[in-house]
């Protein structure tokens, strides 16, 4: 039985020298993965790189076992994966509703059960549907974004850094929704400023630095070891 | 009075030939993020296309409406496929100045195949409707056309953007590229429709511009300041602003003439248009640049 993600020995940027040296990644239906590291570290980088977002010079990207390295974004959500960018992750002037739709245009016939499992996700999302999604706060902003990524059913959903600029009462809820998408079945795999956090509920994380896999272990090993610690999490 | 009424008259007209151009111009700047130079003789060659139709099978004018924005929405994709699509991925500066270029291109084809003098839809003058009630003021049934036909235009523009899939997509493409891409938004199929209805709408400028006056090789051309100058007070890369653009444009040009002798007309736009640039760059609606 193969991943539902595996990514292997990846080298590539922006087009100049390779940010990612030889990165690896691995991500199983069950699982929430964590990709930590200190600023520049690449995980960004990571995440763009395995949805096809930038060029992969040398490695291996797997999904299901079938090999998707530099598939395009189109086919990697037909594919099932969905991803949510860190920042300017919603169509400002369309309203949530249309957000919504947006991320489901791959799809065909009726939106209306998407919509549904959306919307009792994140109740407030139904209650605002009308509204323009460039009016909201940045909390109710990152639902529209993550629920327009939900829209696609997908297998694996992608958030790079989901609780950036967000109040600590909006993380705490953030990190429950994602739990709560995780038990859904679909695995999950974040980078994230606030590591402590977001490891607390992994099933396993990354650390990385300068574009390599520097230690890899579940969530709360991580956490426990004084290395990673004192490195990344601030002791 | 009757001579404001008629002049805010005049300027609907105008306005309604604007904002068929300013909707298209601003459209492909929201996707494609370049200022479209070419655009004016889009509106010269859809009239002349319009006029071609109309004398080959003997129809009366307004037969050159749909022939011309069926024709130039094949031809402004055509462009793009042989032209635009090859550099899509260099700066925009490039993409302007290639415009530039193109707008060269068709204003000589259009000066080779139909010559360059000034030719017309069709001879003699339309009697206007007198309207009593309104103080006498004097309404030609074309422009009362021109309005009406521009107004239903604008209304499908309207009902595609926001009740159909594609429309919904063309302004999230507008909104936010690269989050259109991570979505799955087939980027090039939108592109298309969107040269569709520029280059309809552009023809359909192009044939009211026709309709009003007449025809000649810089007809668009000249027409492109307050084009430009429409889509910018509305805000570029928003079609709903230039809408409100191309009217204010156009109700502002006629409207100078009972202050200015009427050659300084293009020169009200241009006005407005640096002043708006000056105050306030982002155009009456918050625009994308």
């Amino acid at each position: 039985m193969s991943s539902l993600l595996e990514a292997k020995g990846l080298y590539g940027g922006y087009g100049g020298a390779d940010i990612l040296q030889g990165t690896h990644l691995r991500v199983e239906s069950d699982e929430i993965v964590v990709i930590v590291g200190p600023n520049g570290a690449g995980k960004s980088t990571a995440m763009k790189a395995v949805f096809g977002l930038l060029r992969i010079r040398e490695g291996e990207v797997r999904y299901r076992g079938e090999a998707i390295t530099n598939a395009k974004p189109e086919q990697m959500v037909r594919h099932g994966i969905a991803y949510v960018p860190q920042e300017k992750n919603v169509f400002p002037s369309l309203t949530v509703r249309e957000n919504l739709e947006m991320g489901a245009y791959l799809m065909k016939g009726d939106l209306s059960q998407r919509l549904d499992k959306v919307y009792t996700l994140f109740p407030k999302l139904a209650e605002r549907r009308r509204q323009q999604a460039g009016l909201m706060s940045g909390g109710e902003r990152q639902m529209v974004a993550m629920g327009r990524a939900l829209m696609i059913d997908p297998q694996l959903l992608m958030l790079d850094e989901p609780t950036a600029g967000l109040s600590p009462l909006l993380i705490d809820e953030t990190f429950e929704r994602i739990k709560e998408i995780n038990a859904q079945g679909i695995g999950v795999l974040m980078v994230e400023q606030n590591a402590k956090q977001a490891l607390a509920i992994a099933s396993r994380g990354y650390v990385l630095a300068t574009g390599s896999n520097r230690h890899e272990d579940t969530g709360p090993n991580l956490l426990a070891d004084p290395e990673v610690a004192e490195m990344f999490l601030g002791g | 009075m009757t001579d404001i009424l008629q002049l805010l008259i005049y300027g609907l007209v105008l306005g309604s030939v604007l904002t068929m151009g300013a909707i298209g111009v601003s459209m492909i700047f929201g996707i494609l993020r370049f200022a479209h130079f070419a655009h004016g003789d889009f509106m010269t060659l859809g009239a002349y296309l319009g006029l071609s139709f109309i004398s080959a099978f003997g129809l009366s004018s307004w037969w050159a409406l749909p022939a011309a924005m069926v024709g130039m929405g094949v031809i402004a994709v055509f462009i793009d496929q042989v032209l635009y699509r090859r550099i899509r991925r260099t700066q925009p500066v490039i993409l302007l100045i290639a415009s530039f270029g193109m707008a060269l291109i068709l204003r000589s084809l259009v000066q080779l195949i139909w010559g360059s003098d000034n030719q017309t839809y069709a001879s003699g003058i339309q009697f206007p409707w007198q309207l009593d009630w309104l103080g006498g003021m004097r309404l030609k049934p074309d422009h009362l056309w021109i309005m009406l036909i521009s107004l239903a235009l604008v209304a499908g523009v309207h009902l595609f953007l926001t009740r159909t899939r594609l429309g919904k997509a063309m302004r999230a493409m507008s909104d936010n590229m690269d989050l259109a891409l991570v979505s799955g938004i087939p980027a090039e199929r939108v592109i298309m429709v969107t040269w569709v209805i520029g280059g309809a709408l552009a023809a359909a400028a192009g044939v009211f511009l026709g309709i009003d006056t007449r025809l000649h090789p810089v007809m668009g051309w000249t027409t492109l300041l307050p084009v430009f100058a429409a889509a910018i007070l509305g805000g570029i890369g928003r079609p709903y602003g230039a809408i409100a653009g191309g009217m204010i444009i156009g109700v502002s040009m006629e409207m100078s003439t009972l202050l200015i002798p009427a050659a300084y007309k293009p020169a009200v736009a241009f006005a407005i248009m640096v002043g708006m640039l000056i105050l306030r760059p982002q155009g009456i609606f918050k625009g994308t640049v």
